[in-house]
């Protein structure tokens, strides 16, 4: 099947430029070698018809029929060797780890920034940071619990990390659902492959919510706080609560009283000790913060901040998604454990800076132009492929708000061989790890791989035209 | 449970179950007609019009259509999207809510939903409903009934599941009473009905295939068909499954089980209004109903029901959740970054 796949450049998951097929991809190639295309169509059919009849569905915004998306799934999976695993693993455990003591420092003493490791400009102009919680205690000190992880690789084959999610990754339940519809469509590889599962991830899950529990509550309620079922996200909701096995809540299913946060059930109130929140800060609690929200509960961070009620993630941790300050993070790891960064950044320039920015405003088409707190593949400039009006356009915001700007050169994505077309093509992959801070740091193997489906595009985002792919880590 | 829960799995089982009745009401109609001779169009109205006012939407199907042709009343029923209780638009909403509580659902349950949402929408029950409109009925019927025995054999039989069968039981005796009411126009407004046309026995028998008693009739009073038996059957019967007696049965049973109250003991609205229902059909006879009159025995007890699902609503779910402003709130639901 395989047979006729020929890389074009750049880096290729599959195919080594001198020996071929590389060594992890061997057994799997075997295997898939023998498969027929008219059965290679038939599970593909099938998978997109499951994907859809168990709803498995993203909306799509502004469309008033209602419409479901499904996230398209491509059957090839991606393979990553234990030994490139365990890089990874370690990388991005130093990783979180050091924007978990960051974003304390930051809230308490603001060490880093009175060793001046970071202008303090950056910070405290952060639109994330929350200065109302400084000197206000976490529960256990974790300020990230859920963190989304995105990597890149180089022409190279090197992993880089392209930014960090430290609000409200998402994602996690296609990980789970792709690896559901892989076993039901190739049954056999599994075995004979010998893939790392990760269906245990809702279990770790809830086992670091639960770690979180306020003192003195031994078997505490976990819920989730959706914004509804018009999220984009809301599929994932529901799918994690029923696999943690809880209630799924919305705003308005909760009430503040004495500081005490319950839910409103069928027998009455009920306590609430832990909440997963899949709401953004500003909307959380109206009282605090936006007063026209209507998908929080009023009186929240009050509970929050007496310590009847843990959140997770943790109010403000938005300032360490700001992509100016990921431009720091290698400096924080190096500031906090003593440690070279295992994974290193893509090379960033500040727009705030002055030689920085003289080099963005020069270079405008060779780079990618990132807003600071922007996310899912909005507010950027992709300058090789961008028209003269779109340049001009950024030159100016960027002239005009330097501290909302970054710019880093265009990575050539590694590419790995994807169905399009009726036929097997190089299309440009990102990786998404799903990192757990709880009693310790648990990151399930793999992750979501995200694949730009359209020829020669750079964009993942599912909004743009990203499907997905399994990720399977050998053992 | 959280009450938005109940409240969810209660509408989706109301509306599975008014998808069904109504399938059932417009099918068994368009069957009559066929046995019907010296049909003009004024004697088609009267045969179509009768059953848009069963559906309690008479206002709003004058609002879109200016004469009950079968045409516009299918359409109406079955695909219009301005009318709340047409099939497509009640299967929607059965979804819908069922989406608001997935988490609470079984996948076989959530999967035949929305499988039978899809088909609804999809270009394919267009095509179905133009070849043959029984076929289309029939897939609808056939799935409603599938989703009650996936209701019944995968749900954990707790709470949610009682608030799954109080809305179905409960929308069941409505629309039991409603489909018993199509033909009042030819009973004496009060006292017990005489003798009956042939065409009219066609009309009562059409009445009791449209709730799914022609079978379980027969068994019962043999195929002699008359109005006051049908009744008698339609309300009164305690053990056929879609008689309002059962159906006030079950809602009591599972409403009981909701709060643990015994037998003749209440403690919300709910129970003793259901309470008070189910004695009343229990200790009275058919002669006692024509007395009152039919069509108005009939009114009476649909008010009875809907002061019952108020009093639900009061008893388990406190707060009204629609009154937010819902354009705003989808607008601030869709706005949640979920980074991906």
């Amino acid at each position: 099947m395989l047979k006729n796949y020929r890389t074009n450049g750049g880096y290729d998951e599959m195919l080594d430029g001198k020996t071929g097929i590389r060594a992890h991809y061997r057994k799997f190639n075997k295997l898939f070698g023998s498969l027929k295309p008219s059965d290679f169509n038939a599970k593909r059919q099938a998978v997109d018809k499951a994907f859809l009849r168990q709803g498995i569905t993203f909306n799509v915004y502004g469309d008033a029929a209602g419409a479901e998306k499904i996230f398209p799934f491509d059957l090839l999976p991606r393979i990553i060797p234990a030994n490139e695993w365990e890089h990874l693993e370690r990388g991005l455990t130093q990783r979180i780890t050091a924007l978990n003591l960051f974003l304390h420092d930051i809230y308490h003493e603001q060490k880093i920034l009175k060793d001046r490791v970071i202008p303090e400009f950056y910070v405290l102009s952060g639109r994330h940071f929350r200065r109302e919680f400084v000197n206000f205690n976490v529960p256990k000190g974790i300020y990230i619990h859920v963190c989304g992880t995105d990597l890149i690789r180089d022409k190279d084959g090197n992993y880089l990390v392209l930014e960090d999610n430290g609000r409200c990754p998402s994602g996690v339940s296609y990980v789970l659902e792709n690896r559901r519809a892989m076993k039901r469509a190739f049954p056999g590889m599994f075995e004979g492959i010998g893939v790392r599962p990760v269906e245990t991830y809702p279990q770790e899950l809830l086992k670091s919510l639960k770690f979180l529990a306020p003192a003195g509550v031994a078997d505490p309620t976990v819920v989730l706080l959706t914004p509804g079922a018009y999220n984009s996200a809301y599929f994932e909701h529901t799918y994690l609560a029923r696999q943690m096995g809880i209630e799924i809540v919305e705003g308005r299913d909760l009430f503040v009283r004495d500081q005490r946060v319950f839910m409103r059930t069928t027998k009455g109130l009920q306590p609430v000790h832990v909440i997963y929140r899949r709401i953004d800060d500003d909307f959380i609690d109206p009282m605090v913060f936006r007063k026209d929200s209507m998908l929080g509960v009023p009186g929240l961070v009050h509970a929050y901040r007496a310590g009847n009620v843990s959140l997770a993630n943790s109010i403000g941790t938005g300032i360490a998604d700001d992509k100016v300050m990921y431009y720091f993070v290698p400096r924080m790891i190096k500031y906090y454990l003593n440690q070279e960064p295992i994974l290193p950044n893509v090379p960033t320039y500040l727009a705030s800076e002055e030689a920085d920015r003289k080099y963005i405003l020069e270079h405008l088409p060779q780079l990618v132009v990132k807003a600071a707190n922007e996310s899912g593949g909005y507010g950027m400039l992709m300058g090789p492929k961008a028209g003269r009006d779109e340049i001009e356009k950024f030159r100016k915001q960027i002239i005009a708000e330097p501290r909302n700007y970054i710019a880093q050169p265009m990575i050539c994505l590694s590419q790995h061989p994807t169905y399009c077309n009726g036929k097997f093509e190089g299309r440009h992959v990102d990786l998404r790890p799903y990192i757990l801070s709880g009693e310790k740091i648990c990151i399930i193997p793999g992750g979501l791989t995200r694949v730009a489906l359209r020829k020669g595009s750079l964009v993942v985002n599912s909004s743009q035209g990203g499907g997905s792919k399994d990720t399977w880590v050998l053992y | 449970m959280l009450s938005r829960v109940a409240n969810s799995l209660f509408w989706m089982a109301r509306y599975i179950e008014r998808a069904e009745n109504i399938a059932r009401l417009v099918d068994v109609n368009l069957q009559l007609l066929l046995d019907i001779r010296d049909l003009d169009e004024k004697r088609l109205i009267e045969y179509w019009l009768p059953i848009v006012q069963a559906t309690g939407d008479e206002k709003e199907f004058f609002n879109l259509h200016p004469h009950a042709t079968g045409k516009a009343v299918t359409e109406f029923l079955v695909f219009q999207p301005e009318n709340p209780n047409s099939i497509v638009q009640t299967i929607c909403q059965a979804r819908e809510n069922a989406r608001m509580v997935r988490d609470q659902l079984t996948l076989e349950l959530w999967e035949e939903l929305n499988r039978l949402y899809l088909f609804v929408r999809s270009p394919e029950a267009r095509l179905i409903w133009r070849r043959s409109p029984s076929e289309f009925f029939q897939e609808i019927k056939a799935s409603s009934l599938h989703l009650n025995g996936i209701i019944a054999a995968t749900l954990v039989h707790d709470e949610g599941w009682r608030f799954v069968q109080a809305g179905q039981y409960l929308e069941r005796a409505d629309k039991t009473t409603r489909i018993l009411d199509v033909r009042y126009q030819t009973l004496p407004e009060r006292g017990a009905p005489g003798a009956i046309t042939p065409d009219q026995a066609l009309e009562w028998s059409a009445v009791l295939r449209s709730c799914s008693a022609w079978d379980a009739y027969k068994t019962v009073s043999g195929a002699d068909v008359h109005p006051r038996r049908v009744a008698e059957f339609l309300l009164l019967s305690d053990n056929f499954p879609r008689s309002v007696r059962f159906c006030v049965t079950g809602l009591n049973q599972a409403i009981r089980s909701i709060s643990g109250v015994a037998e003749g003991h209440f403690c919300n609205d709910a129970e003793k209004l259901t309470g008070r229902l189910l004695a009343e059909l229990q200790f009275s006879s058919v002669d006692e109903i024509f007395e009152i009159g039919l069509h108005q025995y009939l009114d009476d007890t649909q008010v009875k029901l809907n002061n019952i699902g108020d009093a639900l609503f009061r008893a388990y779910i406190f707060q009204q959740f629609e009154n937010l402003d819902q354009v705003h709130l989808v607008q601030q639901e869709e706005q949640q970054q979920q980074c991906l």
